[in-house]
């Protein structure tokens, strides 16, 4: 039998968060070091499943099945292919670099990092899920500890509002996705939620035009459609460093991939009658999402906005149907995952030092954090999708996508990057050129050597991306193959 | 309709009914013979007693795959009401650990007999095939209920509640019993299968039938809680000792389900159209109700006393499908339903007990002062909302399949709307146990070993149940398979 790595990868996480609990609680140290080592075996058995996948032969790869509840047809099963096995590498990397950066938590760590940790292993759960109630399972698992990380970890002024307002809304988009996802399994009359028997179901094109906008916009929530992106900058904000790392990092593409794989993939008919007009949303998230960013003068909100402006071009990219749209939307998940953890950190490094987010409050902080203002350069080209980053590898296709098949929206969307230049470029003059403040003078020392590591690592694969695209780009045309087949060869 | 002559599966069959009053007749001789000073160890007499009282039952009177009617027909021995005769026995064995220390040592040998005597109805509840039985059970669960209630004679609240809980019950037992009445004069017969058979012939109007329906669905909507007959529950769990107002909103509202589903389901197939539209209406109203009330309350008692309605009304889902996914996963969702919700009242009993004060607000500051207690109260309180990996995640997950199998959409939607706004409320309790801060968080909350075990085991299941479900479901499907076979 060959060694089950999908599920190991799943259940790391939480037998750790068990591991963590076990531990006495005034033993924080202890509790970091078992969490560190949790992450690093979690992203090295990541990186292992998605090197070792094998592209020429295509499909899921690592396959495992375990009957659960047979009488209902719902089983535990799991695979990679081109489309998640990037989002599985993403997950291990936030994760290893969110504990990194969370090094410095003093209350009640224990907790916080078995929550984390819980989180995780929904986030891992849903991105290999081949069942649809798994799927359910999972991503519910990785809904609620993101209550209890912002409420009690966030930052004081918002976070009791930020975490139930971001929790109902999750909460309300998956339930109304489940009454969908049940609608397939009784209408199919195959008594199974086994996704990849479901994508042969043959469901009529009135079921699939009646049901698509349910399934799709209750994940999509997550994946901060508008008018449904609301709950996302609060909880960005509130939320504590590594949990909006994971959040804006991870979490939301879990609601896009969710979309994709119960929404597009299962309800194909559905997808091309409904997603000419949804792409006009996702035209929203891009410029109107940017151009809130550019108005803000908290830093934190100006990068909360900035994932709803780079969300909206992965749903653009998917809404394009075409292979180069989702091809730039499939990379893109995975390079605004990790730019945007990148941001995030970032942020967080800065506010633990000057305690103020306010952006003309700033200023100077190349000469005291080198390293976080070079990380912040980088992830800022990325952002403005700059050759030789990953963010160009990616959102150059979804734009030829969308020039292909809707010219006039692409046109539109091109704005953005202007927008978005001019956010980034005001950030980077504002917060670290110019004067450092003299109430800062003494007070705001560079970050630790674990902060440095995490940035370096984070920017090194974004370059990496950016320079060798064939590391991911083959992969993810592999997996756009197969959808672009049950679209009928859109 | 019933065997000749003498089978022993007639004893076998009611092998726990007779080893509770064995086991109530030792607490009565021990409570005796006993000093005062070593009564203590009559809950562990109790809760023990129970644990071997399932186990027998597992190991010798599981019922067959075909059901018998035994004792001249007044009991039918089958999966449905085994099932539920083992929930209750263990429900009961957990409030006997939870009472153990909430009593002065000297009244505390009625106590325990009382939570076995309403035991002993319930069970027969579970399995009556027959209206005087039934009315009979019914009763004997309710009377010793009564008293428990009210059992804190020095407590205002305690005697209030009591009284409260009595004359609501003898109320709606009354009109109940008219319709059993009426239902007798109708069907010529009071065996509930008897029944179903003359109602299926036909040549009643749908009039008649329908009303006395109505008249029993009074009694039974008591015994569930469901509304517009819930108004005493909220007063009577705040009043009553908090381990019997957990048993009251978990075996107690189980036994009416039993009761419930199996009168409606084989009596009046012949109106089931009719009042499948009554219980939707029933089901639509108390989960909605519940939860919106749920959402105002201050004290933990009151909160759970609506949660537990509006939990009534997601059962109540299962039962309106009509189906066999239908039963089995309302059967399934009390099972979990009643596991969790005891934890949650254990809690609530442990924290009152210590803290002095059922408010909220006192929860500030929990998880500091004992963090595997916030743990558990997490565990009940995200069951309860639907979370996985939970208990409460799976059960939802499966009535709300029934309702839209039943093609039943909107009934699914409304549940789904109603978990959102529960969600809301227990994250509140959830944001005080965890996020705010209190004066008292240094001082310990110790946890005596009955609540540790009790409160440990609880937890356990109630993740067990959401994770590997299972075996759980395959007893829940047996006990529908004795309803649609």
């Amino acid at each position: 039998m060959q060694f089950p790595i999908l599920s190991v990868i799943v259940f790391i996480p939480i037998v750790t968060a068990v591991i963590i609990l076990l531990i006495p609680q005034d033993r924080k140290n202890e509790v970091r070091v078992t969490a560190l080592a949790g992450a690093t075996f979690a992203l090295l058995l990541s990186a292992w499943a998605y090197f070792s996948y094998d592209i020429p032969v295509g499909g899921y790869q690592f396959l495992e099945k375990y009957t659960w509840l047979p009488s209902l047809g719902i089983s535990y099963q799991v695979g990679i292919d081109g489309m998640n096995a990037p989002l599985v590498l993403l997950t291990g990397v936030v994760m290893f670099t969110g504990v990194l950066i969370s090094w410095g938590i003093d209350d009640r760590p224990r907790e916080f990092f078995a929550f984390l940790f819980i989180l995780a292993t929904g986030v891992f759960g849903v991105f290999v899920a081949l069942d649809l109630f798994m799927l359910f399972f999972f991503y519910e698992i990785a809904v609620f500890p993101m209550y209890l990380l912002i409420a009690i970890w966030g930052w004081k002024e918002t976070r009791e509002y930020a975490a139930m307002k971001l929790t109902l809304y999750l909460f309300i988009g998956s339930v109304i996705a489940l009454v969908g996802a049940l609608a397939m399994y009784f209408v199919s009359g195959m008594g199974t939620f086994d996704m990849l028997a479901l994508e042969g179901a043959g469901f009529s094109a009135d079921f699939q035009r009646l049901w698509f906008p349910f399934v799709f916009f209750g994940f999509a929530v997550l994946g901060g459609i508008f008018p449904f992106h609301n709950w996302s900058p609060d909880g960005h904000v509130a939320a504590p460093t590594a949990v909006s790392m994971f959040h804006a990092g991870v979490l939301m593409k879990l609601g896009a991939f969710a979309a994709l794989r119960v929404g597009i993939m299962l309800l194909p008919e559905g997808a091309k009658f409904h997603l000419p007009w949804i792409i006009l949303l996702s035209l929203v998230n891009v410029v109107y999402g940017a151009y809130i960013a550019m108005v803000q003068s908290d830093f934190k909100y100006v990068i909360g906005f900035s994932s709803v402006s780079h969300m909206g071009l992965v749903a653009m990219g998917f809404a394009t149907l075409t292979r180069n749209g989702m091809i730039g939307a499939g990379v893109q998940m995975f390079s605004h995952g990790v730019m945007t953890a990148l941001f995030f950190a970032v942020v967080g490094m800065i506010y633990d030092q000057a305690h103020t987010r306010e952006i003309p409050k700033l200023g100077g902080f190349r000469k005291v954090m080198p390293v976080v203002a070079i990380a912040f350069i980088i992830g800022g080209l990325v952002s403005m999708g700059m050759p030789g980053f990953s963010g160009f590898i990616a959102e150059f296709p979804i734009f030829m996508g969308v020039w292909a098949s809707h010219p006039w929206i692409a046109i539109v969307a091109a704005i953005s990057i202007v927008i978005t230049a001019s956010y980034i470029i005001r950030i980077v003059g504002r917060v670290f050129f110019g004067n450092l403040p003299e109430e800062f003078e003494h007070h705001v020392h560079d970050v630790t050597a674990l902060d440095k590591v995490a940035l370096v690592f984070l920017s090194g694969i974004l370059i990496i991306v950016g320079v060798y695209p064939a590391v991911m780009v083959p992969l993810v045309e592999s997996g756009v193959d197969k959808i672009l087949a049950l679209l009928g060869g859109v | 309709m019933f065997t000749g002559g003498f089978d022993p599966v007639n004893i076998l069959a009611i092998l726990p009914e007779i080893s509770l009053i064995v086991l109530g007749l030792l607490i009565l001789g021990l409570d005796l013979a006993l000093p005062e000073e070593r009564r203590g160890i009559l809950g562990w007499v109790t809760a023990g007693g129970l644990v071997l009282i399932i186990g027998l039952a597992l190991a010798i009177s599981r019922p067959g795959s075909e059901p018998i009617l035994l004792w001249g027909g007044m009991l039918r021995h089958d999966w449905l009401g085994f099932a539920f005769k083992i929930v209750f026995l263990f429900a009961a064995a957990i409030t006997a650990l939870f009472s153990m220390d909430l009593f002065d040592s000297g009244r505390r040998g009625e106590y325990f007999l009382l939570l076995l005597a309403a035991t002993l109805g319930m069970n027969l509840m579970a399995s009556a095939a027959d209206l005087i039985m039934l009315y009979l059970a019914i009763e004997t669960t309710s009377i010793p209920l009564y008293i428990l209630a009210g059992f804190l004679t020095k407590d205002d609240k305690s005697t209030e509640s009591g009284f409260k809980y009595f004359l609501f019950g003898a109320f709606t037992s009354a009109v109940m019993l008219y319709g059993f009445s009426l239902l007798y004069g109708f069907g010529g017969t009071t065996n509930l299968y008897g029944l179903s058979q003359a109602f299926l012939e036909g040549g009643l109007s749908i009039g008649a039938i329908l009303g006395s329906l109505l008249l029993i669905l009074v009694g039974f909507g008591f015994k569930v809680s469901a509304v517009p007959f819930h108004f005493w529950a909220p007063d009577v769990y705040e009043g009553s000792p908090t381990p019997i107002a957990g048993f009251l909103s978990t075996a107690s509202k189980a036994a009416g389900f039993a009761v419930l589903a199996r009168v409606m389901l084989a009596v009046f197939p012949s109106i089931a159209v009719e009042w499948g539209a009554i219980v939707a209406a029933l089901a639509t109203a108390t989960m909605t109700i519940g939860n919106i009330i749920a959402l105002a309350q201050k004290n933990i008692k009151r909160l759970l006393a609506y949660s537990s309605i509006a939990h009534a009304g997601y059962a109540l889902i299962g039962i309106v499908a009509i189906s066999y996914l239908g039963v089995a996963s309302t059967v399934f969702y009390l099972i979990a339903y009643v596991i969790t919700n005891l934890l949650a009242f254990g809690i609530v009993a442990l924290f009152g007990r210590v803290a002095g004060s059922d408010d909220i607000a006192a929860y500030a500051g929990m998880s500091r002062r004992s963090p595997w207690l916030a743990l558990g109260m997490m565990v009940a309180l995200l069951s309860l909302s639907g979370m996985p990996p939970f208990g409460g995640f799976v059960v939802k997950f499966a009535v709300f399949a029934a309702a839209i199998q039943a093609g039943m959409v909107w009934l699914a939607f409304i549940g789904v709307i109603n978990s959102i706004v529960a969600l809301y409320y227990y994250l509140t309790i959830l944001k005080y146990v965890y996020l705010y801060r209190s004066e008292d968080e240094d001082k310990p909350l110790p946890v005596s070993r009955p609540y540790a075990i009790g409160l440990t085991v609880l937890s356990l299941l109630v993740i067990l149940i959401g994770t590997v479900f299972a075996p759980w479901f395959s007893v829940a499907s047996s006990a529908a398979a004795a309803i649609f076979r």
